[in-house]
């Protein structure tokens, strides 16, 4: 927000390819040259049909797998060469991740669970992180749910917990597999519309994979990828005339 | 969450806590392990320090004596048969006032006390019992044998003409503080003596045998004027009487005896019984690490998914291991102080209920608080220990792949 931020691209895919070694000597090329740019301030949806490699992808961009080849940039920083440490800390500081399966940590109540980037980045606990926890559980309207344990809430509310806490180390990044995929359709509606409005308000740029056409028309860029290409990358016509520099490739 | 512990112990705790039953279940593993190895310590070690006490109760730590005739080189041929004529004969030690001084300097030695000792008979009107007549230096010989504290009437007192005897010979003889008792030596010296204490030094034979006079008549009675037989040594360190004694033998090529090689046999036998509690502290301390690694291990693979997302959060492998590490830390010591709280209860009733016939306890167990803070700090680096393979499973995690599973 007030940090002086990178402003070229916040992702930026080179060429990508990522193989599984399957059995013994075979290798299976999930993803076969992945380009793609993301501006900041960008609201993305990636589609495509199962196995089709949106996970592995999300996994590579959230610096949680490497590419097996291919040039991989975060806020404009070339992560190839960095080391497990480097790319931990690369991770934590720029990309916030919302899962499926919202993936709360049961041992913490809500609040301590928005905390938990910062926890671990910093080593203690301290108030200022507390404040901006509470802050960012306001912003997401759990400020009473701040204390209950995860299996105290509902599926839409661990989700808004869990977008709560990608945003805590305020990211460039925020990448969602699927978050409303466990939801009903009241509940995925609001946590989306919660994304927006974080995306509108922080320039956060955000990348989600969703199986819902419903949910993927109302972003401002769609991403198709199929069987490991990107097959169509379609720019919402707002948003166009918004971004003139966006040549999708 | 207080603000002064770090991320790792905030983890820890947390994980132990909600893991409730599995949490509470492996410390009380832990505590019983423990409460064994520190109850079995405390009573081995009870009656260790107890036979020992009562081993060393009537002897030195060191006793130096004459050097024995078989062992002085035979090269002259002509010495040889009148040494062994002279073995009949009590023998004193060559120079012994000068050998004390220099006794006295050495910083190992606590106590020194020189001993004319030989056979006597002791006489009381019909009765007449063979002794061993036992001449000492009062202040000397208590720092060794504290035969002072031993008295169980009159009082340790040995001018000319006293002797306090112990209480089977009392008995043996009818006789009682102030009586006169008549001691012959085997040379044929005869001396009437009062009876100024009994002892009872806690072992019959040496209630029966010994008879204390002062240094000089025991000098005077057994024809060994200026001459002592023996030297007690007192210990700093009791269990360097071997060495000492060995270190002595050689410098003055005199013989002198530890009282760990007098008691052979005490003492194999509390070797042997040191090495077979060794064996069942290791076994349990084993199946404790066991039972700890899999708790963990348990843990960890029920908690993938909270370390993939940790992980993807920023945390480093380093914080997941130690997370991991202090658990099984925690468990240690809660398991130990569990254990030694239960050891606590275990002696309490062990006091109460093992009694000698006539109601004492059969021994006195005091236990250190050392042995407590040692089995502590013990459990805690065995948690520590065993912790260590799930722990680095835990920081090798694939987020990846606990994520997606
Ligand atoms: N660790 C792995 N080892 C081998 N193959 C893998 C591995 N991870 C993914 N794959 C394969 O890569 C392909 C893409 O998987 P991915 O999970 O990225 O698909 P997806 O688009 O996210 O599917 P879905 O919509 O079902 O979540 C699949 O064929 C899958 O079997
Ligand atoms: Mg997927």
């Amino acid at each position: 927000m007030a940090e002086a931020k990178f402003d070229g691209p916040v992702l930026e895919l080179e060429d990508i390819h990522k193989s599984y070694a399957t059995g013994s000597e075979v290798e299976t090329e999930v993803l076969h040259g992945i380009n793609l740019r993301l501006q900041r301030g960008e609201f993305a949806a990636l589609i495509g049909p199962s196995g089709s490699g949106k996970s592995t992808l999300l996994n590579l961009i959230g610096l949680l797998d490497r590419p097996s080849s291919g040039r991989l940039l975060i806020d404009g920083q070339e992560t190839g060469s960095l080391d497990d440490g480097a790319l931990t800390r690369l991770r934590g500081r720029s990309i916030g991740f919302v899962f499926q399966h919202h993936h709360l940590i049961p041992a913490f109540t809500a609040l301590e669970n928005v905390m938990m980037p910062l926890l671990v980045e910093r080593g203690r606990p301290d108030d200022e992180m507390r404040q901006r926890a509470a802050k960012l559980l306001d912003q997401v309207g759990l400020t009473a749910q701040a204390n209950h344990q995860a299996n105290q809430m509902s599926g839409g509310q661990q989700q808004r917990v869990a977008i709560a806490r990608a945003l805590t180390m305020q990211p460039s990044l925020v990448l969602a597999d699927e978050p409303t995929g466990n939801l009903d359709t009241k509940s995925a509606d609001s946590v989306f519309a919660l994304m927006r409005e974080v995306n509108v308000s922080q320039q956060t740029t955000f990348l989600i994979v969703t199986h819902d056409p419903r949910l993927a028309a109302r972003c401002d860029r769609i991403i198709e990828l199929v069987d490991g290409t990107i097959v169509s990358d379609h720019v919402a016509e707002v948003r166009k005339q918004e971004m003139p520099q966006q040549h999708p490739d | 969450m207080y603000p002064w512990l770090p991320f790792e112990w905030i983890a820890a705790t947390r994980f132990l806590r909600e893991g409730r039953m599995q949490s509470l279940l492996i410390i009380v593993g832990v505590g019983v392990g423990v409460s064994v190895i520190v109850f079995m310590s405390a009573l081995l070690s009870g009656l260790q320090s107890n036979l020992v006490r009562r081993t060393l109760s009537s002897q030195a730590h060191v006793v130096i004596l004459p050097p024995e005739e078989v062992a002085r080189p035979q090269r002259d041929s002509t010495l040889g048969p009148i040494l062994q004529k002279q073995a009949q004969r009590l023998r004193s030690i060559d120079q012994w006032q000068k050998l004390r001084g220099r006794l006295a300097e050495m910083p190992e030695i606590a106590a020194v006390s020189p001993i004319a000792s030989g056979p006597a008979f002791a006489v009381r009107g019909n009765a007449n019992k063979s002794v061993t007549l036992i001449g000492i230096e009062p202040d000397n010989y208590n720092r060794i044998i504290a035969l002072d504290e031993k008295m169980v009437a009159g009082r340790l007192r040995l001018n000319a003409g006293e002797t306090v005897i112990g209480i089977e010979l009392a008995k043996d003889l009818g006789a009682s503080v102030g009586d006169k008792l008549r001691i012959n030596s085997s040379n044929g010296t005869t001396d009437t003596l009062t009876i100024t204490g009994l002892f009872d030094l806690g072992n019959k034979g040496v209630n029966a045998r010994n008879v204390y006079v002062g240094l000089r008549s025991a000098q005077t009675l057994l024809d060994l004027v200026g001459g002592v037989s023996s030297i007690d040594l007192g210990l700093r360190d009791m269990y360097a009487a071997d060495a000492i004694a060995l270190r002595i033998a050689r410098e003055t090529g005199l013989q002198a005896d530890s009282w760990i090689k007098t008691n052979a046999q005490f003492f194999t036998a509390l070797t042997s019984q040191k090495i077979s509690s060794n064996v069942i502290r290791f076994f349990i301390g084993l199946s404790v690490a066991f039972g700890i690694a899999s708790v963990l291990v348990v843990s960890v693979v029920q908690r993938s998914k909270e370390i993939g997302i940790l992980r993807a959060m920023g945390a480093t492998r380093g914080q997941m291991l130690r997370t991991f590490l202090i658990q099984g830390g925690i468990v240690g010591l809660l398991g130990s102080v569990l254990g030694s709280s239960l050891a606590w209860v275990f002696l309490a009733l062990w006091r109460a209920l093992a009694l000698n016939p006539d109601g004492t306890p059969m021994f006195m167990i005091t236990v250190e608080p050392e042995l407590f803070a040692i089995s502590a700090a013990g459990a805690t680096l065995v948690g520590i220990f065993s912790a260590l393979i799930p722990a680095r499973r835990a920081a090798s995690l694939d987020p990846v792949v606990a994520i997606r599973g």
